[in-house]
């Protein structure tokens, strides 16, 4: 009331009572150590491959944001994100290839860019076939037109560079500030700083109105039917702003590798990878996917060499986060970090080295199983031995899997007993935290 | 296009489209019932070959036939048992992940077990052969068998939804699960049963697929996005829906493969003068043949535009 006096011009619209806004420190603080991350990181792991692997993350980052923009904040399960990150991909390094050749006055800063419109015009273009449906038939939707755009790629050896791809060269013009963009460091500043502003702006956009009721859109599509919204629309402009980003991603990568093959950059696998890290990393936080996209780079550089078997494993982690975790690792992060602000973690930390512990142990007994089936069928040349964790195990002696089968069986007796424990525990803290919550109120 | 190719191509067209049929069969009423889209349907279509071909190495191609769609329907119940149910209150799309999921497993199993290449999983004896000429030209007994077994299994579903108890107690359930549950059926059994019997359906389709076609571990990819494609074409959880889109897509396909005429032969047929300088060359000159893969994929997003609902769909969704 006593503002409605002082200014009693301002009184009559809705905006008349007086915000208090606080500067949001927490804000401000995780976005500053993000920025300081992605300074730092470079500096902190030094060899080439690292340098490679943040460059990755960089751009995988913006990708797994651009893609749960449709997932999480849309709730529309696209098959075929890699047609726009593809897509935007292949513009951008034929924007830059012109470039080179002096036809396009484009510097090299501003490539991601061509190849986010150009994901961004692509998205227009299909998109409006797409998001007239919502739901499954979306995803499957999207999945045609996936396979669509996967076959034209070798139809069109012209634009797409048949088996070979089309290469580039992304030194071409002149410096800016001394920074030419052929050693992979500058590259990865580059990635870094449109990984930092992209970020950004796709945590700008779930704020803004479009945003909101994308997200009511995805929850109760009827209801805003009912408050004079096309869902349609929404979807489809979600999607354009998706694909926009998804093209930012693509021209980081054709920048970051300086090849684009038909056959690898828009095809259904990469799609499949994006959804399934996006969902790893949690689709229903903001930050899920930026987990999701370190995590993508890391299965598929470090994980690959590390075992062939790489793509079991994930696809049963894959299954179990679906099963026992639809909000993936994020949103593990955030139960956790809810204890945590209660100060009720502490009680819980021997249950965890428990539950880790035995997993371990049943991870071990399996992982030997399966590296053995592997080394069989794949290296049968190479003799029944071979190298398990520094050791070596003959993979043909019944007496090696009877070993490994027995690790398995114990670790998952033991983890099983402290998955009851822990899940009784896990209760109790719950119940005690709700009760805290309910006393707060009630004071 | 002469009596002989034609003839020759409907019946090649109406073989695989039937195959394709079986397969999309068992996802339509996996769908229509559950609203589960089943990602990895042609994953069990994979199975059942691969199983088939196991099998038949130890008690013969006709026992493998019985045998393999049963092992197969297991697997799949099991897994609507252990897994689908369990995400069923989180929502349709985990429960589409959780398919998906499932899809990247199998497809590394297969290619544990039974390696990364073909495997030489051939007809049996009674099947090998020609079973008539027509024109001068043979027509085999493996693709007959493929379209009296997919005709066979398109009456017997009918008959088993439509004139037995189970069938209308699947019917009722489709539409009013909780009052059938009310009355005393016990309607997750019936959806283990359900998804249990797609699979087994995939599965048969497997085995008679796998030694007609090629069975290897991009079999499922290969024909699981076309027989979306043929779901969303006929109209979500429409059975004779699929049962038309299955057909046209296979004459579709099996036509185009062997037209070789292009944009620029016709535009030339027209009299209009088209060179490789002329502006679209690339498009011109590319035959229907090479674009005979993403036909389907073209039909999926005209009947999108022009006709959303499917070509017998009854959803609006």
């Amino acid at each position: 009331m006593t503002m409605s006096t002082t200014s009693p011009e301002r009184a009559a619209g809705p905006t008349a009572y007086y915000r208090f806004r606080p500067l949001n420190i927490g804000r401000y603080l995780i976005w500053s150590l993000f920025a300081i991350a992605l300074i730092v990181l470079p500096m902190l792991f030094t060899s080439s491959l690292a340098v490679t692997m943040l460059s990755q993350m960089g751009y995988a980052i913006i990708i797994c944001l651009s893609y749960n923009i449709l997932l999480g904040q849309g709730g529309m399960l696209s098959f075929g994100h890699a047609v726009y990150t593809g897509l935007g991909s292949f513009i951008a390094i034929h924007a830059m290839n012109l470039a080179a050749a002096g036809k396009l006055p484009i510097p090299l800063v501003l490539i991601p860019l061509v190849g986010g419109l150009a994901g961004m015009f692509f998205a227009i273009l299909l998109g409006f076939v797409t998001t007239k449906k919502s739901g499954t038939t979306f995803a499957m939707i999207t999945l045609g037109i996936g396979e669509l755009v996967a076959s034209m790629a070798l139809m069109f050896p012209e634009f797409f560079g048949g088996e070979g791809g089309v290469t580039t060269n992304r030194v071409y013009g002149q410096s800016i500030f001394g920074m030419t963009f052929g050693p992979a460091i500058q590259v990865y500043y580059l990635i870094a700083a449109y990984c930092f502003v992209c970020t950004a702006a796709m945590f700008a956009f779930t704020a803004t109105p479009l945003g909101r009721i994308l997200n009511a859109v995805r929850d109760n599509p009827e209801r805003v039917e009912f408050i004079g919204y096309n869902t349609q629309r929404v979807r489809y402009f979600a999607f354009i702003i998706a694909g926009f980003f998804a093209g930012i991603g693509g021209g980081l990568a054709a920048i970051n590798f300086e090849i684009v093959t038909g056959a690898d950059s828009v095809n259904m696998v990469r799609s499949g990878g994006y959804l399934l890290f996006t969902f790893l990393g949690g689709a229903t936080f903001f930050f899920g996917p930026i987990i999701g996209g370190v995590l993508l780079v890391l299965a598929s550089v470090l994980l690959s060499e590390l075992s062939k078997a790489w793509l079991l494993y994930l696809g049963l982690v894959f299954l179990f986060m679906v099963m026992f975790a639809p909000g993936g690792v994020a949103s593990l992060v955030m139960m956790n970090l809810r204890v945590a602000k209660f100060g009720k973690l502490r009680p819980l930390l021997p249950a965890y080295l428990a539950l880790v512990g035995t997993a371990l142990v049943a991870l071990f007994g399996a992982a030997a199983m399966v590296e053995m089936l592997y080394h069989l069928q794949l290296n049968a040349a190479l003799g029944p031995e071979m190298e398990f964790l520094g050791a070596t195990v003959n993979a043909a002696k019944l007496s090696s899997w009877f070993g490994a089968g027995f690790v398995l069986v114990t670790g998952l007796a033991l983890f099983e007993l402290c998955r009851r424990q822990f899940i009784q525990q896990w209760g109790l803290v719950q119940e005690e935290i709700e009760h805290e919550i309910k006393r707060g109120e009630a004071l | 296009m002469n009596a002989e190719f034609f003839t020759i191509s409907l019946l090649n067209g109406v073989s695989y489209g039937l195959l394709l049929f079986m397969l999309s069969s068992g996802l339509t009423l996996i769908f229509s019932m559950m609203g589960v889209l089943n990602f990895a349907h042609t994953s069990f279509y994979m199975l059942g070959a691969y199983f088939a071909y196991t099998l038949s190495g130890l008690v013969g191609f006709w026992p493998a036939l019985v045998l393999a769609p049963l092992a197969i329907g297991t697997l799949g119940a099991l897994f609507e048992r252990y897994s689908l149910r369990r995400v069923h209150k989180f929502g349709h799309v985990p429960e589409l992940l959780v398919t998906f999921g499932l899809s990247y497993l199998i497809l590394e199993l297969v290619q544990l077990v039974w390696g990364r290449s073909t495997v030489p999983y051939g007809l049996p004896t009674q099947l090998q052969g020609p079973l008539f000429t027509i024109f001068g030209t043979q027509f085999p007994k493996s693709r007959s068998f493929i379209m009296l077994v997919a005709l066979l299994m398109l009456i017997s579903v009918w008959l088993l939804l439509t004139r037995t108890r189970i069938g209308l107690v699947i019917q009722a359930a489709l539409k009013h699960p909780e009052m059938v549950q009310a009355l005393g059926h016990n309607v997750p059994r019936v959806f283990m049963l359900v998804f249990g019997g797609g699979c087994a359906l995939a599965g048969l389709a497997g085995v008679i697929g796998g030694n007609t076609y090629i069975t290897e571990p991009a079999m499922a990819g290969s024909v699981g996005s076309i027989i979306f494609v043929v779901v969303v074409v006929g109209g979500m959880g429409s059975l004779a829906g699929a049962f038309l889109a299955s057909l046209i897509i296979g004459l579709v396909q099996t036509f185009a493969v062997a037209i070789d005429y292009s944009l620029a032969t016709a535009l030339q047929g027209m009299g209009i003068g088209v060179s490789p300088e002329t502006f679209g060359w690339p498009v011109l000159k590319l035959t229907l043949s090479q674009v005979a893969p993403i036909l389907p994929y073209l039909f999926l997003v005209l009947i999108l535009i022009f006709r959303p609902r499917g070509l017998l769909g009854t959803r609006e969704d």
